[in-house]
């Protein structure tokens, strides 16, 4: 994934600088919880909600059981349509791919559509490695490129940013990336997006080619279909004489008509639209009507990995609408960069240590950034349980196991620091299948109750430090139950 | 009805009251209760770290301890929803990794006839009013195994709402997550501790003297969090507030830790003594 993450520290560390941050809180939770209450209700208006929650499921389950097939039928309609497809297995070889294509049309630039897969895999890092200029065109994308941030959500890459510090941002850099922005900018929405729209313009018109990613490929016809709220996406894959699309292999449907499903889904579910306003779709290419030259990079890069793990592969089924993002109550409080990859929130917590595999610090502290509370599995439009995921990821990290890694079947080793845990969940199970050793351990608790501090030490500090210790009662109850037969004996 | 309580291990070693609580309920409602001793804990917290394997076979000795009788209550959303919703999946689990369907069949018969205490209430019993009196303002939180995994629903709420003297008000933001989450509240202290504050806030925005639920390890969070930001709010379960009649009020402090509010203060310790007033 991009390298700007490489490095991260834990979860927990990342998170305790966000949590501290009383201006980045006070953003994400006025963005997390419009968006949220916005959702409920453009959810509510559809009665059959749970069927098209349940079909969705169900499309994407039966694509990714026969994937090989639908992807071979994709390259052939794409093929037969007039466009080139590449096989990517790694972010290495799509950005390779990518990279070759623009230098062969002799550019120096290109113009982006909002796309996760070309940010999982850094290939604007890689262009600019080559001397190729990627500029986005999403107005969060471009708040975020020209502030040299990082993106914190799915759908709105900027969430963390207020109006004052993007009117900042625009004043400061636009001129150096383009058109500067107009004197006396202030931060009213509207004339921040008049700033990105006439910096924008003149990209549109000098742009020679475009890359985007996919919400979906039809495999059927070969259609690719991106579904967008500015129109910055129907400029970037018309306007340009060379497209180039880089799709994760899990974003192919069968037939034209599954499309009916996640058209209603995926706009209620992230920007609570019942329609979004741009849906782009095209077929290969087509004389005198948009780009001359298309190119389809499909991107392995983890996903056929990801699938052949049973309980994680629903991951696969995510269609990036971000939902679980918005009703997460830890990704409300930790922020979008904690989780140190392209995807944060719940999603991002069960995909990135799959795509990327559990051996880096960050990888292996995300199954853990969640109190298992269950909002996310409730909203998602394809039912992903990602508490199970999480679950499960939290298994393969602890104890290890078996694990697929480029294809192979590997066992994995439990992850380090986990020694101490693991001893104490085993002393645990053994006295909890002892009732006898714990009714003594319990009567000594009680016996030296009032001998037990207010305050924990050492790690301890991680509940004491903000929150009263529990206080042990003289007796539990199976020794009252005992003494009084279930309480038949109590007289008083 | 044979009917045995599940206590959990929580409740069982920290509060006792909350277990007293559901016999004098159920015995008042014409149930007879047994606690089979030979139960401990339904292995919640090892699987949900990561060690299941480990809450293998505690999930093997609650199907032992639990597998006679008729119907098995328990006062808590998350491990009634340990077993409902996870022992089946173990068993899935040991299937797919071709141990056999041993563990799948060990554990099918608990599942069904494990209920939550305001579900075995409302759909086994068929009561809303318990007959209970508790004169407090009272919020109450839906806990999120209890709302999402069991789907209690409005179970609890029609519970209080028919008792005597309560004062029912609505939590702004009931159904977010109050940040305990097991060995979450460790794992990821901080944003623990801010979820919990948040909650907190909320229900002291209330007015309500009592904060209500139905899981005691929640509890024991906004409990102690409630006492660190040394709020006048209480937390109490929802089995003291069901058993508390007229002729036997019950104070319900229990599941405040030392030197929550003033209520409970320093006394609190002294309630996990109380015995039942006859």
């Amino acid at each position: 994934m991009s390298g700007t993450f490489i490095g991260m520290p834990a979860f927990p560390k990342a998170a305790h600088e966000a949590v501290n941050n009383a201006t980045l809180r006070g953003n994400l939770r006025h963005a997390t919880h419009t968006i949220r209450a916005k959702r409920a209700k453009a959810v509510a208006e559809v009665s059959d909600w749970a069927e098209l929650r349940e079909a969705g499921k169900r499309i994407k389950d039966h694509t990714l059981r026969h994937l090989d097939r639908y992807l071979v039928q994709l390259e052939e309609s794409v093929t037969a349509a007039g466009g080139v497809v590449h096989w990517a297995a790694d972010a290495e070889e799509a950005n390779r791919i990518v990279t070759d294509l623009v230098r062969a049309t002799g550019e120096s630039e290109v113009v982006k559509v909002k796309s996760m897969a070309t940010q999982e895999i850094g290939l604007n890092e890689a262009l600019e490695a080559a001397g190729i200029r990627a500029y986005e065109t999403d107005l969060a994308e471009l708040i975020v490129q020209l502030g040299k941030d990082r993106p914190s959500h799915i759908l709105v890459p900027a969430i963390h940013r207020n109006r004052g510090e993007i009117r900042d941002v625009f004043v400061r850099e636009m001129g150096a990336w383009g058109r500067a922005a107009p004197e006396g900018l202030t931060d009213t929405p509207a004339e921040l997006a008049e700033a990105a729209r006439l910096h924008l313009r003149e990209k549109f018109l000098r742009a020679k080619v475009g890359v985007s990613g996919a919400n979906f490929m039809v495999a059927e016809t070969g259609t690719l279909v991106v579904v967008e709220s500015e129109g910055n996406g129907r400029m970037c894959l018309t306007l340009p004489e060379t497209l180039i699309s880089v799709v994760g292999i899990e974003k192919v449907v069968p037939a034209w008509r599954d499309l009916e499903v996640f058209l209603q889904t995926l706009p209620r579910s992230s920007t609570a639209e019942r329609m979004n306003p741009y849906t782009s779709m095209w077929t290969g290419t087509t004389d005198g009507d948009g780009p001359r030259t298309f190119h389809l990079v499909l991107l392995d890069n983890g996903r056929t990995d990801t699938l052949a793990d049973e309980v994680g592969r629903q991951a696969l089924r995510c269609i990036r609408c971000s939902a679980c993002l918005n009703v997460c109550p830890v990704y409300e409080r930790a922020g979008g960069h904690a989780y140190g990859s392209v995807y944060p929130g719940p999603i991002g917590a069960i995909l990135s240590p799959q795509l990327r595999g559990t051996a880096s610090e960050i990888d292996a502290s995300l199954p853990y950034a969640s109190s298992l509370c269950g909002a996310c599995y409730d909203v998602c439009p394809v039912a992903i349980d990602i508490p199970e995921v999480l679950v499960h990821l939290r298994e393969r990290i602890a104890q290890g196991g078996r694990a697929t890694r480029n294809g192979d079947t590997v066992v994995l080793r439990p992850a380090k620091g986990h020694a101490a845990e693991r001893a104490a969940m085993r002393a645990a199970r053994w006295a909890f299948d002892r009732p006898g050793a714990l009714r003594a351990g319990q009567r000594l608790a009680s016996g030296t109750r009032r001998f037990h501090p207010r305050t924990l030490p050492g790690p301890g500090r991680a509940w004491s430090g903000t929150r009263e210790l529990p206080a042990v009662p003289a007796e539990s109850f199976r020794a009252w139950w005992q003494r009084t037969r279930g309480g038949k004996d109590v007289t008083e | 009805m044979r009917v045995a309580l599940f206590l959990t291990c929580v409740n069982d070693t920290l509060y006792p009251d909350t277990g007293r609580a559901v016999v004098d309920l159920l015995t008042r409602l014409g149930v007879e209760v047994d606690f089979p001793m030979g139960q401990t804990c339904c292995g919640q917290a090892h699987y949900n770290t990561g060690y299941r394997h480990e809450a293998e076979p505690l999930a093997r000795r609650f199907a032992e301890v639990f597998g006679e009788y008729e119907a098995i209550v328990t006062p808590s959303g998350s491990c009634g929803a340990m077993v409902r919703e996870l022992y089946p999946r173990m068993g899935e689990r040991a299937r797919a990794e071709g141990r056999g369907d041993t563990l799948a069949r060990t554990l099918a018969p608990v599942v069904p006839k494990t209920y939550e205490l305001t579900e075995f209430l409302v759909d086994v019993l068929g009561v809303t009013d318990v007959g209970a009196y508790y004169p407090h303002t009272v919020t109450y939180h839906p806990t999120c195994h209890g709302l999402r995994g069991l789907g209690l629903g409005d179970r609890p709420r029609r519970l209080l709402r028919a008792v005597g003297g309560l004062e029912l008000r609505e939590l702004p933001g009931a159904e977010e997550c109050c940040g305990f989450g097991g060995t979450f509240a460790l794992k990821n202290s901080d944003v623990s501790a801010a979820m919990g504050a948040d909650k907190v806030r909320n229900a002291e925005s209330t007015g309500a003297e009592v904060l209500c639920a139905a899981d005691n390890s929640c509890l024991m969070h906004i409990g102690g969090t409630m006492g660190r930001l040394r709020t006048g709010m209480r937390p109490v379960h929802i089995a003291e507030i069901l058993a508390s009649t007229e002729a036997r009020p019950r104070a319900g402090t229990e599941a405040g830790p030392a030197g929550t509010g003033a209520i409970a203060g320093a006394g609190s310790r002294a309630n996990g003594t109380e015995e039942p007033k006859a």
